[in-house]
C-alpha cells in the first residue's frame, strides 16, 4: 500500500513544476515546422520563420492556464501530428514504443533458451564421451587456469 | 573537361563491366572445369586488370570535377550550383562531395581506390581475391551507372553561363566539413570489402577461416574511418548547427550509426569464429546487414523518405537504390540458401556465463540498438502507410528506448572480458567482479553525495538517473577492464623482475588485438561519460544592451561591443564578451553571425572555450530588429570535452589492435609467460 502510494505520488509530482520548467518541459516535446527537423526548444538556426511563433504560442497557452495536454491538441490540431516530437501513446503510435522492447525481449528469451540448448547437448555429449584421466586433467587445467 | 570528365566516367563503366563478367565467366570455368577457348586464370586476370585500369578512370573523372571546380567552370550545373568564385580553396575542393552527383562520385572513386588496394595484394589467395574482385566490380558497376545515366556530375547548363556560382551551403563552410564526409565515406564504402570477402568466400565454399583473417584488417580501418566520420560530423553539428547539442537524431546520423552498430557487432563475433569455429552464418549475416545498411543509409539521405537537415543532397536516385539493394539482398540470400551447409558451427557454446556467450549477448544488444533506431527511422513512413498519419520520432522517443539498452551494452562491455571461454566457475566469477562491483556502489555514493540524485524538486529526473546508472556503470568497467590489465601485467612483472609499466607494454605488444580492444572500451566509457554529462547542460538567453551582464555556472560574460568585418565570401558580425570568473577577467569570446554573399543564407558561428569540467558555449543569435541589440544565448555543458578525447582514445585503441604482435619467435627463449 506504501508503495503504491508512493508510485502515485512520483507520478502526480511528475506533472508539477512552475511556468518555466513546464515551458521548457514542453517546448522539448514539440518540434520546430519550419522544416528544419529540430527540436523545437533547440532550434535556434537564424531567420528561422516558424519557431518564435510557436514558442509564443506555447507561452500563450502556459499564460492562459491550459494544460499541458491542452497545449499539444492545440499544436497537433493546428499543424498536425508531426509536431510532436515522439509519438503518442494510443492508437497505431503505441506500436512505436512497443515492438522495440517487443524485439528486444524475445530476441533476448530466444538467446538465453538457444544457450541453455547448446550447453545441456554439450554436456550430455562431453558425459557420454567421458574419460576419467581427460576429466581430470580438465579439472586441474581449470584450476590453474582459475588461479592465474 | 566536362566532356573529358563524362567519357572516363563511360570508360570506367565499360571497365567495371568487364571486370564482371569476365570476372565471373572466369570464375564458373575454373568451378565447373569446362575446357575453354581461353585460359580462365588468363581471363580472371584481365579482370583484374581492368579493374585496376578502371580506377585510374574513375580518378581522372574526379580529377576532372575538382579541376572544373578550381577552374570555375560553371558551364557545368554541379559547379554552378555547388561553388562560386570567392570561396576558399579547401572548400572549393569539399565542393567535390558537398553534392548529390560529387559525392556520389567520390563513392565510386574510394570504391575504385579499395578495389585497386585488393586487386594488387591479389597473391594472397588468388582465388578468393578474384571472386572478392568480381564481385566489387558489381557493385562499381552499379555506382557508374547512376553517375552516367541518373546522377552525372558533368551535366551541362543549358542557356547563358552565369558570371558566378551559387556557392557552397553555408553549414559546409566549415573545416570539418573538408574532412568529415570523406571520413564518413572511407567508412561506408569500406564495408563493401569485407562484404564481397564474405560473398566471395561463401560462393566457392572457402575452407577454414582465413578470409576473416584477410578481411580483419579491412575491417577494423573501415571500422575506424567510420567511427572518426561519425563523431567528426557530430562535432561540426555540435561546432556550427548552434543548438548546444551534438547529436539529435537525426534520420542521416542514424543512418551512419546502423552500420556502425552491425559492423562493431561483426568486429566481436568474428572472433569466436576464428577461435571456436562458431557463429558462420551470423558472421556472414551480420556483415551482408551492414553492407546493406551503408546502401540504406545512402537511400534515406538521397531519396527524400524522411526529413532530415541533411535535406540539401536529396534527389530521385531513390529508386535505383531500392533496385540495387533488393538484387544485393536476392544474391545474398540465394547464395546462403545455396551454400548454408558449408557455415556449420564447429562448437556449440557451453555455458549461459562464458566468453562465448557474453559475446552473443553483446552482440544481440548491438543489433537491438540498431533495430531500435532503424524502426525509428522508418517508423514515420510506416505510420503514414499504415494509418496515413506521418508522426515525429525525435529525441525524446529515443532517449527513452536507446538509452536503457546503451547502458546495458556498457555493462556488457565491462562483463565480457572478465569471464573465460567455454565455462567458468563460481568462485572465478566472485573474484573478477568484488572490484568492479565496489566501484560501483561507491560510485553511486559518491553521485548521490555531490548532488547526482535521480530526482528533482520532489519529482523523479530521468536525465539524472540516467547519467547516475552511466557514471556507476563507468566505473565499474573501467575498474574490470583495468584490473585486467593489472592482472596481466603483474604476471609478468614478477616473472621478469621488470617494474610494472614495462610489464604494460609487453603485456600489450603480446596482444595487440585483445589488449588494442580493451583500450577502445576504456575509449567508450569515456564517451559514455561525456554523454551523461548532457543531463546536466544548463543554458541562459537573453537580449544585451552595451555592459549588460549575464551569468551562467561560474562564468559572468559582459558585453563588450560589437564588430564587423567583411571578406569576398561572406559579411559577419561579431558580439565581443569579456568572461569573468570569480571577479576575474579570464578571456573574450567572440561568437558570429555570417551572411554568406553568394547564396546570401545567414550562418551562426558559435564560439566555444573548453575545459575537461565543462564547454562554454556561445551563440550570438543576431540582433532585436526593434532594439538593435544582439541576443546571446550561452550553455555550460559539462563534460562534452570527453567525447573527443573518448574518440581520440578510441582512434589510438584501434591502431593498437591492428599492431602485429609479438610473436613466439621474437620472445625471448624459455619465456614462460608468453606462452
Amino acid at each position: 500500500m506504501q508503495a503504491l502510494a508512493l508510485a502515485a505520488a512520483v507520478c502526480f509530482s511528475l506533472g508539477a513544476g512552475d511556468a518555466g520548467s513546464r515551458y521548457n518541459n514542453l517546448n522539448h516535446r514539440l518540434m520546430c515546422t519550419c522544416g528544419c527537423a529540430e527540436i523545437l526548444g533547440e532550434c535556434n538556426h537564424v531567420g528561422c520563420p516558424n519557431s518564435t511563433g510557436e514558442l509564443n504560442e506555447l507561452r500563450d497557452g502556459i499564460a492562459k492556464g491550459l494544460g499541458d495536454q491542452q497545449i499539444l491538441d492545440g499544436f497537433v490540431a493546428k499543424y498536425g501530428a508531426v509536431v510532436l516530437a515522439a509519438p503518442t501513446t494510443h492508437g497505431f503510435d503505441l506500436v512505436a514504443w512497443i515492438a522495440p522492447f517487443a524485439v528486444f525481449g524475445a530476441a533476448l528469451l530466444g538467446t538465453i533458451l538457444l544457450v541453455r540448448r547448446w550447453s545441456i547437448g554439450s554436456r550430455q555429449s562431453a558425459t557420454a564421451a567421458s574419460d576419467p584421466a581427460i576429466d581430470a586433467l580438465r579439472e586441474k587445467i581449470r584450476r590453474e587456469t582459475d588461479a592465474v | 573537361m566536362a566532356s573529358f570528365g563524362s567519357f572516363v566516367l563511360l570508360v570506367a563503366l565499360a571497365l567495371a563491366a568487364w571486370n564482371l563478367l569476365a570476372g565471373a565467366w572466369a570464375l564458373r570455368l575454373i568451378a565447373t572445369g569446362q575446357p575453354s577457348a581461353v585460359s580462365p586464370e588468363r581471363l580472371a586476370d584481365t579482370a583484374r586488370r581492368a579493374g585496376i585500369a578502371g580506377f585510374w578512370a574513375v580518378t581522372a573523372a574526379a580529377f576532372a570535377l575538382i579541376w572544373s571546380v578550381f577552374t570555375n567552370d560553371f558551364s557545368i550545373t554541379y559547379i554552378l550550383e555547388h561553388s562560386n568564385r570567392a570561396l576558399p580553396a579547401a572548400y572549393k575542393f569539399s565542393a567535390l562531395w558537398s553534392g548529390q552527383e560529387g559525392s556520389l562520385l567520390l563513392w565510386a572513386w574510394l570504391l575504385g581506390a579499395y578495389g585497386f588496394v585488393l586487386r594488387l595484394t591479389h597473391k594472397r589467395d588468388v582465388k578468393l581475391y578474384a571472386y572478392a574482385g568480381a564481385i566489387l566490380a558489381g557493385i562499381q558497376v552499379f555506382f557508374l551507372a547512376v553517375l552516367c545515366f541518373a546522377a552525372p556530375p558533368f551535366a551541362l547548363l543549358r542557356g547563358a553561363i552565369p558570371e558566378d556560382g551559387n556557392g557552397l551551403n553555408p553549414l559546409l563552410q566549415y573545416p570539418e566539413m573538408v574532412i568529415h564526409p570523406p571520413m564518413l565515406y572511407l567508412g561506408y564504402v569500406g564495408f563493401s570489402v569485407p562484404f564481397c570477402f564474405a560473398l566471395g568466400a561463401l560462393m566457392m565454399r572457402y575452407p577454414g577461416e582465413k578470409w576473416i583473417k584477410i578481411t580483419r584488417v579491412w575491417t577494423l580501418v573501415t571500422w575506424l574511418f567510420l567511427t572518426c566520420g561519425i563523431f567528426l560530423g557530430m562535432h561540426w553539428a555540435y561546432a556550427v548547427l548552434g543548438w548546444g547539442g551534438y547529436w539529435g537524431w537525426d534520420p542521416v546520423e542514424n543512418a551512419s550509426f546502423m552500420p556502425w552498430l552491425t559492423g562493431t557487432a561483426f568486429l566481436h563475433s568474428v572472433m569466436m569464429q576464428e577461435k571456436k569455429g562458431m557463429m558462420k552464418s551470423w558472421n556472414v549475416w551480420l556483415i551482408f546487414s551492414t553492407f546493406l545498411l551503408t546502401l540504406l543509409g545512402t537511400l534515406l539521405t538521397r531519396a527524400g523518405l524522411v526529413s532530415s537537415v541533411h535535406a540539401f543532397a536529396q534527389s530521385s536516385i531513390g529508386t535505383w537504390f531500392v533496385v540495387f539493394m533488393g538484387i544485393v539482398l536476392a544474391v545474398c540470400i540465394f547464395t546462403y540458401i545455396l551454400q548454408h551447409n558449408h557455415l556449420k558451427s564447429d562448437h556449440h557454446l557451453e555455458s549461459l556465463v562464458s566468453r562465448e556467450s557474453s559475446f552473443l549477448f553483446n552482440n544481440l544488444v548491438l543489433l537491438a540498438a540498431c533495430f531500435v533506431i532503424l524502426w525509428g527511422t522508418l517508423f514515420p513512413i510506416l505510420s503514414e502507410y499504415v494509418v496515413g498519419n506521418k508522426v515525429t520520432v525525435g529525441a525524446p522517443w529515443y532517449n527513452a528506448v536507446a538509452i536503457p539498452i546503451g547502458i546495458f551494452l556498457l555493462f556488457l562491455t565491462g562483463v565480457g572480458p572478465l569471464l573465460p571461454w567455454r565455462s567458468t566457475s563460481l568462485r572465478a566469477v566472485r573474484r573478477n567482479f568484488v572490484l568492479p562491483s565496489i566501484a560501483l556502489w561507491a560510485t553511486v555514493i559518491v553521485c548521490l553525495a555531490v548532488g547526482v540524485k535521480p530526482w528533482k524538486d520532489g519529482a523523479f529526473d530521468q536525465g539524472n538517473f540516467y547519467a547516475l546508472v552511466a557514471f556507476a556503470m563507468s566505473a565499474g568497467v573501467t575498474t574490470a577492464i583495468l584490473s585486467e590489465f593489472l592482472r596481466g601485467a603483474g604476471v609478468i612483472a614478477r616473472q621478469s623482475g621488470r617494474n610494472l609499466f614495462w610489464s604494460m607494454y609487453l603485456l600489450v605488444r603480446r596482444n595487440t588485438r585483445r589488449y588494442g580492444g580493451y583500450i577502445v572500451h576504456i575509449a567508450v566509457v569515456i564517451v559514455v561519460m561525456g554523454l551523461a554529462g548532457a543531463a546536466f547542460n544548463r543554458n541562459v538567453e537573453s537580449e544585451m544592451a552595451l555592459h549588460d551582464k549575464i551569468s551562467i555556472g561560474p562564468y559572468t560574460l559582459e558585453n563588450v561591443g560589437a564588430t564587423q568585418d567583411s571578406n569576398a565570401n561572406y559579411n559577419s558580425e561579431y558580439a565581443r564578451l569579456d568572461v569573468y570568473k570569480g571577479g576575474t577577467k579570464e578571456f573574450q569570446m567572440t561568437p558570429e553571425k555570417r551572411v554568406y554573399l553568394a547564396s546570401e543564407q545567414p550562418q551562426t558561428m558559435v564560439a566555444i572555450h573548453s575545459t575537461p569540467a565543462w564547454d562554454l558555449y556561445v551563440v550570438y543569435e543576431g540582433t532585436n530588429p526593434d532594439t538593435g541589440q544582439p541576443i546571446i544565448k550561452a550553455f555550460l555543458n559539462p563534460l562534452v570535452g570527453w567525447i573527443w578525447a573518448g574518440v581520440a582514445l578510441m582512434a589510438f585503441g584501434t591502431l593498437i589492435a591492428l599492431v602485429p604482435s609479438l610473436k613466439p619467435a621474437a620472445q625471448k627463449g624459455g619465456n614462460s609467460v608468453a606462452s
